[in-house]
């Protein structure tokens, strides 16, 4: 089974030895199914929540079938449930989101990888990570009482001022709303993006440095022309990853964005998202097919987030090889 | 020569412009410690860690039930998630090269991206609406599942790091490779066994949406894992929205306690072992 | 030695090199001939490929190397403050021990030293085809790839990946190549064709060949010069090194006692 493996882990077990080992073989045999089992629970767990949260949202998906999408109504008086404007939340946040972070997230990651003198590269390191360390919670405390006021008293007065003409910038600043929600959004994927790209510039050959060097380009240059280009799938995947993260998201935007379903063009109105709309309405949820329609919503969050998932990582992987040992 | 002076400039331009966005990257992080210091540090006192919430309107009390209840949770989420975590570890390190195992390790990657209030959805048509009440149990069970990947791929690659000469010579020995995977390769790397838990822990330590419908939350100090449980970050959402002046208080001194122990973790797992893939 | 003193393309003298506390060069002090082929040999680790990436100052990519003493190239310190690396590399290109072709179109891999070279309005069309034709055709893989212009590079073979990057250096116009054992990811056939194409390009540029391959230092080298411990032992013509010796080590490391 391990041919594809470390040859030299396995050869001091094959069939020679195999009549002198006895016990010791049975031994590995049960322990190497042992932590196979246990391995496999994490693939089985995945497919569970896939099976399960399907068979909750059975009843809503029977009841609403593809009008689910695109109807506005959430009314659990009535019983009648629409999912649009979570949905436009949630895409617009972290859409949004991503086209603040991402500069910043690339620049960090090349002056991580690439252009920081080595004695700093991996303290700073550290500080960015400790970044994603800090819990969605905390986050959401510090924008209801910080971010949020200052958006209101300084930053949407102002914005108001110059392009209150666009449709992005008018109704009342309120502070809370879309645009704290994305900004927050913004720091908390910051992070995934700027330490997973780093990763992948860091997994380009050195060899394709030297050589851009040895021609005589800057290490700027060298960046652009012979780094990036390596490595343009994988910060496409990271990217992905932090839209993912952007979208399942939920203490943080919770407590800043409003909780308001409403579609609006303006940056300074209320909005909801996917998520939020679970976490504030899951544990009261009365009646099975508003507990399923909610459930359809985690799904729909779930699919999107899997996929993008699963997109990223192959990116990702095919520039910088998952596992260690199969960089050897 | 031509455009020198040009491309010396750009690649100035760079260095200080990918800086400047490591400024940028770092503020949020300044301006929330700074501010959790500055609003928390006022609201840690004896009564915070040992007394119970008082009823609304009257100000004092503390977040013991929260601190418990988080100790319990994690710590059982922990005895759930972490060996299952660790044997999938093993088998990932030790017998993974094929293509189960680069299945599994595409899974955990995956799953460690999923949206953690999905898990909690999971969790509550798994546990809750059976046992037909919110409980520790299910909120545990929940952290546990947030902590597998985690656990999983840390610890992998940190096993990984044990030289192949080492379990060679264990081998060379005659030891069974089971026998050399449990006395040599686990012992060289116990550090980064431990760096793959505290990270796990630390993780789910701040873990809040899913727990807001799992765990649900309690004012009370309790050991019954089938009862509702309270959580140190479900409590200070809870107070974060509220709108009690005293309350938002605690919230910031409860913020201030629970990120101090996370960021301690976090650092702590990063001394032990050097991370794979930070810096050369 | 024949040679006058203004015929050395590369003089060095008393070249130390630290990495942090380890001393990789020791008075490292060697004349290397301009438009000759020589070889650098020694057992691994005897300082051969520091040397070598001292000649384009590749070597202070890792921050913790300190290189004192002065090494001229065509006549000018290559550690004076005032030397700009980009005009240093450009003019002392460098050939790799793997194959490392930027992941771009085999045409562009030509261009790419002219298109950070020069200024953009300069760069005529007609101008970089007819650089690229002429540099794939003096390592002779114009008649392979002047269909295949456009694939990308690293999915040719080997041995024509190696000649690219070659091929990359010479609309440059350098005056030194340093080839850091270039053919020792390559084949048999594959090694010859580069050791051929290195004889040929002799005379135009000069050539400094790092080689494990005593026997290739042998067939291409007009000099060598034999490292042990990170000292120059012997600099010579080949064939009188490796026939008659001067130093006990040199005999040593040829008749194969150590390395």
């Amino acid at each position: 089974m391990d041919e594809a493996g470390n040859p030299g882990r396995e050869t001091h077990q094959k069939e020679p030895l195999a009549a002198f080992s006895g016990g010791g073989n049975l031994g590995d045999q049960v322990f190497r199914v042992l932590t196979a089992f246990f391995a496999a629970l994490a693939v089985l767990v995945l497919a569970a929540m896939a099976l399960q949260m399907f068979r909750a949202a059975l009843p809503s998906l029977k009841q609403f079938g593809w009008k689910f999408l695109s109807s506005t109504d959430w009314d659990p008086v009535l019983d009648s449930y629409g999912a649009l404007p979570y949905i436009f939340g949630t895409v617009a946040s972290s859409i949004l989101a991503l086209l603040v972070a991402l500069p910043v997230a690339l620049g960090t990651a090349i002056y991580l990888a690439e252009l920081a003198p080595l004695w700093v590269r991996r303290p700073l390191g550290i500080l960015v990570e400790l970044l994603a360390a800090i819990p969605s919670v905390i986050y959401g405390l510090w924008g209801i009482f910080v971010m949020s006021p200052w958006l209101r008293d300084s930053v949407q007065p102002l914005l108001q001022k110059i392009f209150g003409w666009t449709p992005f910038f008018k109704g009342v600043p309120r502070g809370f709303g879309m645009m704290a929600g994305c900004l927050v959004l913004a720091i908390m994927i910051l992070p995934t993006i700027a330490s997973v790209s780093r990763d992948v510039l860091l997994a380009v050959p050195n060899s394709i440095r030297e050589g851009a060097l040895a021609l005589g380009a800057t290490r700027w240059e060298m960046v652009r022309k012979a780094v990036l280009p390596c490595a343009k799938n994988g910060i496409l995947g990271a990217v992905i990853l932090g839209l993912g993260r952007a979208l399942g998201e939920t203490m943080a935007v919770t407590m800043v964005i409003g909780n308001r379903p409403d579609i609006s063009w303006s940056l300074f109105s209320p909005g909801h998202s996917l998520a939020s709309v679970i976490a504030n309405e899951y544990a009261e949820a009365s009646g099975d097919l508003y507990l399923s329609a909610l459930t359809e919503l985690g799904l729909i969050l779930f699919g999107v987030t899997l996929l993008l998932n699963i997109l990223a990582r192959v990116l990702i992987w095919r520039v910088a090889r998952g596992p260690a040992g199969a960089r050897n | 020569m031509p455009g020198y002076f040009r491309r010396k400039t750009f690649d100035i331009l760079a260095r200080w412009g990918s800086l400047a966005m490591v400024m940028v990257a770092l503020v949020p992080l300044v301006a929330v410690l700074g501010y959790l210091t500055y609003k928390g540090i006022g609201g840690i006192s004896w009564a915070f860690f040992t007394q119970l919430p008082k009823p609304v309107g009257e100000t004092g009390g503390g977040m013991a039930n929260a601190l418990s209840g988080s100790a319990i949770l994690v710590g059982l989420a922990g005895l759930i998630g972490l060996p299952v975590g660790l044997l999938g570890a093993i088998y990932l390190a030790e017998y993974g090269d094929n293509a189960f195992g680069k299945g599994v390790r595409f899974c955990t990657d995956v799953m460690a991206g999923i949206p953690s209030i999905t898990v909690g959805i999971f969790v509550y048509g798994l546990v809750v609406l059976r046992m037909r009440r919110f409980s520790a149990l299910a909120g545990a069970v929940t952290l546990a599942i947030l902590m597998l990947p985690i656990v999983m791929r840390t610890t992998e690659e940190l096993l990984r790091l044990v030289p192949v000469t080492l379990r060679e010579a264990g081998l060379a020995l005659g030891l069974p490779k089971w026998r050399v995977i449990l006395g040599v390769v686990l012992r060289t790397g116990a550090s980064g066994i431990a760096t793959g838990v505290m990270l796990a822990i630390a993780r789910v330590a701040g873990e809040t949406a899913p727990l807001l419908f799992t765990a649900f939350g309690s004012r009370f100090i309790s050991l019954k894992l089938d009862q509702p449980m309270g959580s140190l970050p479900v409590q200070i959402y809870t107070y974060a929205v509220s709108p009690y002046e005293d309350w938002h208080r605690q919230a910031w001194a409860a913020a201030l306690v629970l990120v101090l122990l996370v960021l301690a973790l976090n650092l702590l797992a990063r001394v032990i072992t050097r991370q794979p893939g930070s810096g050369r | 030695m024949s040679t006058a003193a203004s015929n050395f393309s590369i003089q060095t003298r008393d070249v130390n090199l630290w990495y942090g506390d380890f001393q990789a060069l020791k008075n490292v002090s060697v004349n290397i001939n301009q438009g000759e082929v020589t070889a650098l040999i020694g057992p691994s680790g005897c300082g051969k490929t520091t040397l070598l990436r001292c000649f384009n100052r590749i070597n202070e990519r890792y921050g913790n190397v300190k290189t004192t003493g002065e090494i001229r190239i065509l006549g000018k310190n290559a550690y004076d403050p005032d030397v700009s690396l980009i005009e240093l590399r450009k003019a002392v290109g460098m050939v790799f021990q793997r194959p490392n072709p930027l992941p771009i179109s085999v045409y562009e891999n030509v261009v790419f030293g002219l298109r950070v070279h020069s200024a953009r309005s300069s760069l005529k069309k007609s101008l970089l085809d007819e650089a690229v034709e002429k540099s794939l055709q003096e390592v002779s893989l114009w008649d392979d790839l002047k269909d295949r212009l456009h694939v990308r590079a690293t999915t040719l073979q080997l041995e024509q990946q190696q000649k690219l990057c070659i091929a990359r250096l010479l609309p440059l116009k350098p005056e030194v190549i340093l080839m850091d054992e270039p053919c020792s990811a390559l084949d048999v056939e594959a090694t010859l064709a580069v050791e051929d194409l290195m004889l040929a390009l002799a005379g135009t540029y000069t050539i400094l060949i790092v080689t494990h391959n005593m026997a290739q230092a042998r067939r291409v080298s007009r000099e060598c010069a034999f490292m042990l411990l990170g000292e120059v032992v012997e600099v010579n013509r080949t064939q009188d090194l490796f026939l008659t010796p001067r130093d006990s080590r040199t005999a040593d490391y040829i008749e194969g006692r150590y390395g």
